[in-house]
């Protein structure tokens, strides 16, 4: 951002690290206060949009001078809080206030059909929070606030969820249970923090940082270590901790699947590596190597039932839950390498499997328009009726596989590479041969699309306001497949921030 | 080094993504012939050199390797495209047209791909927007053939990449040029290419699936997937040896089945495996020669092959049938047609005066030069088969032989201009082959037109029609049926199936792997992951609360022990 405009901008540019936390946060309030019905919509689109904007900015200001340090109130770090924001905090900002900014157009049609009128504004407020507590995890360099953030996050989740009731019962059963089972996490999350905070006096996690290297480790802090790795690995899903997920995915509304599934549990990713490379630093994470067993065969496990579940499936949303599944699998495989290219691998995958996935979870909410219910017999033949639906479908299903040309191909060469580059080539095959169980479900889904006659003729295309922003994410699966420039050398620079603990930072702001 | 010119391959690609938008009709007709016209100009008139260089994730891919050999390819796939375009003027499938487009572009592509990675994305691209020609005729039949296709040639693609990486951590460069057989790479890159060229017993999906598209689909089908095969293999594997016996079962094999197939698209398409026996024979011997008559061979086969199947494809689009039984008789209607189907007749027959003579005589006369009698022998003697199959056999049961009493319309215009074009080309190459080797790879000192080439070449010819009609008098010949001829189809479904079923265990899962041998074990095993993993299973239940807080327990159990440790 340029500051040679005048002293305005230059106290905007100076809070540009908190904007995208506070202004969805200010907003949902707003919502539910003004009451209005119609404004609903505007403000939260009006707010999302404004913390996109302040992202990109932040995302480019990193890129070309390092990263930004904020204090809020004006307190010096080791007792305020403090907001840090670096390649890949702002990388995951964007994606964050991106998809939102993109699923809020394609949630008023869908919402119509999905959700009941006078519901919408509690929702659009629901959804604000969310987006303010995910941007708040990314943001903060707090490991208190952090957990404030997640719960923000976590409980606007619930009720999201649930607001699929409407149309099926079920989702309020999957939002019980999330709301169990995320509660366990985020209290075994908030119990490490706690043994942190009594072995080093600190919640700060710069100053953590340097406790902890200065100190060395001791039982306390080991514990906490598992406590933390635990609790989020419950929030990301990590493979046997999943179950929470596909209910939670296929019952809530459309949107909100689209909007989760790119962005809840890689917000969740995102904190996992902060504190397992920032925080308890890769000297101490090489010592235990509780990653090598522990992290790369759940991954792998991960890899493949989940896919072979996802084969299974005879319901498009449940499937593609699964997917997510499977795909976080490659995630954290690309962390399990512990090597610069694997966290570059993992990192760039949280962004581009964000946008594929909310591609196809806002294909299966525009299917919904004209079908029931997800499950493939009540779907046959869409693609044909529903041709910029079921094409822009198939894009998403492309790069999920990585067929060369679509994001999906990027993350998964990446990962490739770390896992020869490492020499573990076994690692390779088997990203390979996932992929492989990945044609076969996507393939699936294409034969129920296209291969199979309507039940009843006549085209039938999703409205406008749904396609636009379909196509939108659609478009970067592609653009992000074939100028990986922005991308790549975000995730990198990122990879490099992470393993080499925190990045000195350029600038600092204060203030009221 | 990036020149002012772009890839020939991004203009068809281009193209093919304004045609849905073009309302069908005339100015999309125009579209279709405009682009290979283009590009025939731009290919003609590049300069030599690697023009167009782009970086991709550290590699640098060079897409526009202009030179001696690459040219001349580039250029019969853009007439090819061209011819084939005029041919589909008729047609008003969106679908088939932009499937066309994206092939032939792929094609292109392949061709000047400079290094292996650009050549894999090229390779996949005919792979996949080919089979949209087979499923474009939109039955059941060709949908099944087209998955066979795109199941085959897709594996081609995963070979050529498997060899691709190999190559590239063996040496760290992924140019494409010359390899020798040394490693597992050359030799998965060789197996890649060998699908595509239609090596014997790699064969089966070019008789199964060509006859399978549609009229005009087959024939685009027909000039790019092999060609660009036999370029790959021109431009890797020259000389090497093992391409010898290769090549010559390879022109010798198809002929029984060329000879008793009932199908005529079929017949024409043994007929073309067994042309590329002669080119990958060419190839194997690996003298400048040798490899001048082979890209001679080559281009001239894509002119007269797609007339004869352009030839064929104008009799399924008048009667709705190819089956030689239920033909005969087609000229007393079809008179432009007929003679034009011999001119490819006398073409591939290699008659003199047509393009077959000067380009085949080519290969046949360097296999005597290198010392090679037996493959010398066997290239004669393919020779004859030919000209029994394609030059006697498809004409004679189409256009003449027993009267059918079907009275179709003469082929519509612009196939009859399309096929005129080819058929103008192939004579013009026979007639100037001066002019035709000028555009050769390498320097040509080589006449066709010696006392001894053309006695001798008119002798094979006569004698050998005079065979054909005593076998036919004699009632040698077996008699057209419709029946179901198996190939070596055989051996992959029916003999390896049965093995695998019955060694199991390791075979079997190397079975599944190479294309579902061992169906009887993936289903069990299909089922008993389903047990587990399917919608009712274990696996996917949806599991209480409770389940999940013991996982959360045992974790951070593990977790902690492993940091205590």
């Amino acid at each position: 951002m340029s500051v040679s405009d005048g002293g305005q901008v230059l106290t905007l540019a100076g809070h540009l690290p908190i904007l995208p936390v506070v202004v969805p946060f200010m907003a949902a309030p707003l919502v539910v206060v003004l009451g209005a019905r119609r404004l609903a919509w505007p403000i939260a689109f009006a707010a999302s949009l404004s913390a996109l904007a302040v992202s990109v900015a932040l995302l480019l200001q990193v890129l070309e001078g390092g990263g930004v340090s904020y204090h809020i109130g004006g307190w010096a770090p080791p007792l305020g809080i403090e907001y840090r924001i670096d390649a890949a905090s702002a990388l995951m900002l964007v994606l964050i206030s991106g998809l939102s900014t993109t699923v809020l157009p394609f949630a008023r049609r869908s919402l119509a059909h999905e959700l009941e009128a006078r519901r919408h504004m509690l929702f659009y407020a629901a959804w604000l929070l969310c987006v303010s507590g995910l941007m708040g995890m990314v943001a903060s360099g707090d490991a208190f606030n952090i957990f404030v953030f997640l719960e923000i996050s976590s409980l606007s989740t619930y009720a999201l969820v649930a607001s699929g009731a409407g149309r099926d019962r079920r989702a309020l059963t999957a939002a019980y249970d999330y709301l169990i089972m995320g509660t366990i996490g985020a209290t075994f999350f908030v119990i490490g923090i706690g043994f942190l905070y009594a072995a080093t006096g600190t919640l700060n996690m710069a100053e953590l940082a340097v406790i902890i290297g200065e100190n060395g480790t001791d039982r306390t802090i080991q514990t906490a270590f598992a406590f933390i790795v635990v609790g989020m690995g419950l929030k990301v899903a990590v493979y046997p901790l999943h179950l929470w997920l596909p209910g939670a995915y296929t019952h809530a509304p459309s949107v909100v699947s689209a909007f989760l599934a790119g962005t809840a549990t890689k917000a969740a990713v995102y904190v996992l590596l902060r504190f397992m490379f920032t925080v308890f630093r890769p000297e101490y994470l090489f010592e235990v190597r509780a990653l090598e067993v522990i992290m790369l065969p759940l991954a792998l496990v991960a890899m493949f039932a989940a896919s072979v579940i996802a084969i299974f499936q005879r319901n498009l949303k449940r499937m593609l839950a699964y997917s997510s599944i499977a795909q976080i699998g490659y995630i954290l495989l690309g962390i399990g390498f512990l090597s610069q290219t694997g966290l570059a691998a993992a990192v760039i995958h949280l962004f581009n499997h964000g946008i594929t996935k909310a591609a196809l979870f806002m294909g299966v909410g525009a299917l919904l328009l004209r079908a029931d219910t997800p499950f493939h017999d009540r779907i046959v033949g869409l693609g044909r009726r529903m041709p910029l639906t079921g094409f822009a479908m198939v894009i998403a299903g492309l790069s999920l596989i990585g067929v060369p040309g679509t994001a999906g191909f990027v993350s998964k060469w990446l990962l490739v590479q770390a896992a020869l580059e490492k020499g573990w080539w076994p690692f390779a095959l088997a990203v390979v041969g996932s992929s492989l169980l990945a044609v076969i479900y996507v393939w699936r889904m294409i034969e129920v699309l296209y291969l199979q006659e309507p039940e009843e003729g006549g085209r039938a295309e999703a409205p406008l306001s749904m396609l636009v922003p379909l196509w939108t994410v659609t478009a970067a699966t592609v653009y992000f497949g074939l100028a990986t420039g922005l991308t790549l050398g975000a995730a990198q620079s990122a990879a490099e921030g992470l393993m080499s603990g925190f990045i000195p930072v350029a600038g600092e702001g204060g203030g009221g | 080094m990036m020149a002012d010119t772009f890839p020939t391959a991004f203009l068809f690609l281009a193209a093919a993504l304004l045609v849905p938008l073009l309302p069908g009709g005339r100015l999309r007709g125009a579209l279709l012939l405009a682009v290979p016209a283009f590009a025939l100009w731009q290919i003609w008139s590049l300069p030599e050199g690697a023009l167009f260089a782009t970086r991709f994730f550290g590699f640098e891919l060079e897409l526009m390797r202009v030179d001696s050999l690459s040219r001349p390819f580039a250029a019969v796939f853009a007439l090819a495209a061209l011819l084939g375009n005029i041919y589909a003027w008729h047609l008003r499938d969106t679908l088939q047209q932009v499937a066309a487009l994206l092939y032939a572009g792929a094609a292109i592509g392949a061709v000047f791909a400079g290094d292996l990675l650009s050549l894999f994305f090229y390779w996949e691209g005919t792979a996949v927007a080919s089979v949209f020609l087979i499923w474009a005729r939109r039955t059941e039949g060709a949908y099944h053939s087209g998955m066979r296709y795109l199941l085959v040639q897709v594996g081609s693609g995963v070979l050529l990449l498997a060899g691709i990486a190999l190559m590239w951590r063996e040496t760290g460069d992924i140019a494409f040029g010359g390899m020798r057989l040394e490693s597992p790479a050359s030799w998965l890159i060789l197996l890649g290419f060998g699908i595509k060229a239609a090596f014997p017993l790699l064969h089966n999906w070019l008789p199964d699936a060509y006859p399978a598209a549609t009229v005009t689909g087959t024939v685009f089908l027909s000039a790019f997937t092999t060609k660009m095969a036999i370029y790959a293999l021109a431009r890797g594997f020259a000389g090497t040896e093992l391409l010898l016996p290769v090549g010559v079962v390879m022109a010798l094999f198809p002929i029984p089945f060329a000879l008793i197939e009932n199908d005529l698209r079929r017949v024409l398409s043994y007929s073309l495996n067994s042309q590329l026996g002669f080119m990958v024979a060419g190839i194997g011997i690996g003298s400048e020669m040798a490899l001048n008559g082979t890209v001679a061979h080559a281009l001239a086969s894509v002119l007269y092959q797609g007339l004869l199947f352009m030839a064929v494809g104008a009799v399924l689009y008048r009667t709705g049938t190819v089956r030689a039984s239920e033909l005969g008789g087609l000229f007393r209607t079809m008179p432009a047609t007929a003679a034009l189907s011999l001119v490819g007749a006398a073409s591939i027959a290699a008659f003199p005066l047509f393009s077959g003579f000067v380009t085949k005589a080519m290969i046949v006369d360097q296999a005597a030069y290198a010392g090679l009698p037996l493959v010398w022998g066997a290239l004669v003697l393919a020779g004859v088969g030919t000209l029994f199959h394609s030059a006697i056999r498809v004409p004679l049961a189409a256009f003449f032989a027993a009267d059918s009493a079907r009275r179709p319309k003469e082929a519509p215009g612009h196939m009859l201009l399309a096929m005129g074009g080819a058929a103008a080309l192939s004579v013009a190459i026979g007639v100037f082959p001066g002019a035709f080797y000028a555009l050769l790879p390498y320097p040509v000192d080589y006449a066709p037109y010696t006392v001894g080439h053309v006695v001798g070449q008119m002798q094979l010819i006569l004698f050998g029609m005079f065979a054909f009609a005593l076998m036919m008098r004699l009632g040698a010949l077996p008699p057209a049926e419709r029946a179901v001829y198996l190939d070596t189809d055989w051996l992959w479904r029916r003999l390896l199936a049965g093995l695998a079923a019955r060694v199991g265990g390791g075979l079997a899962a190397a079975g599944v792997a190479a294309g579902g041998f061992g169906r009887r074990q993936a289903e069990s095993l299909v089922r008993r992951l389903y047990r587990s993993h399917g919608p009712e299973g274990r696996m996917a239940r949806v599991w209480p609360t409770g389940a999940m807080v013991i996982w959360v327990a045992v974790l951070l159990a593990v977790t902690l022990i492993l940091d205590f440790l």
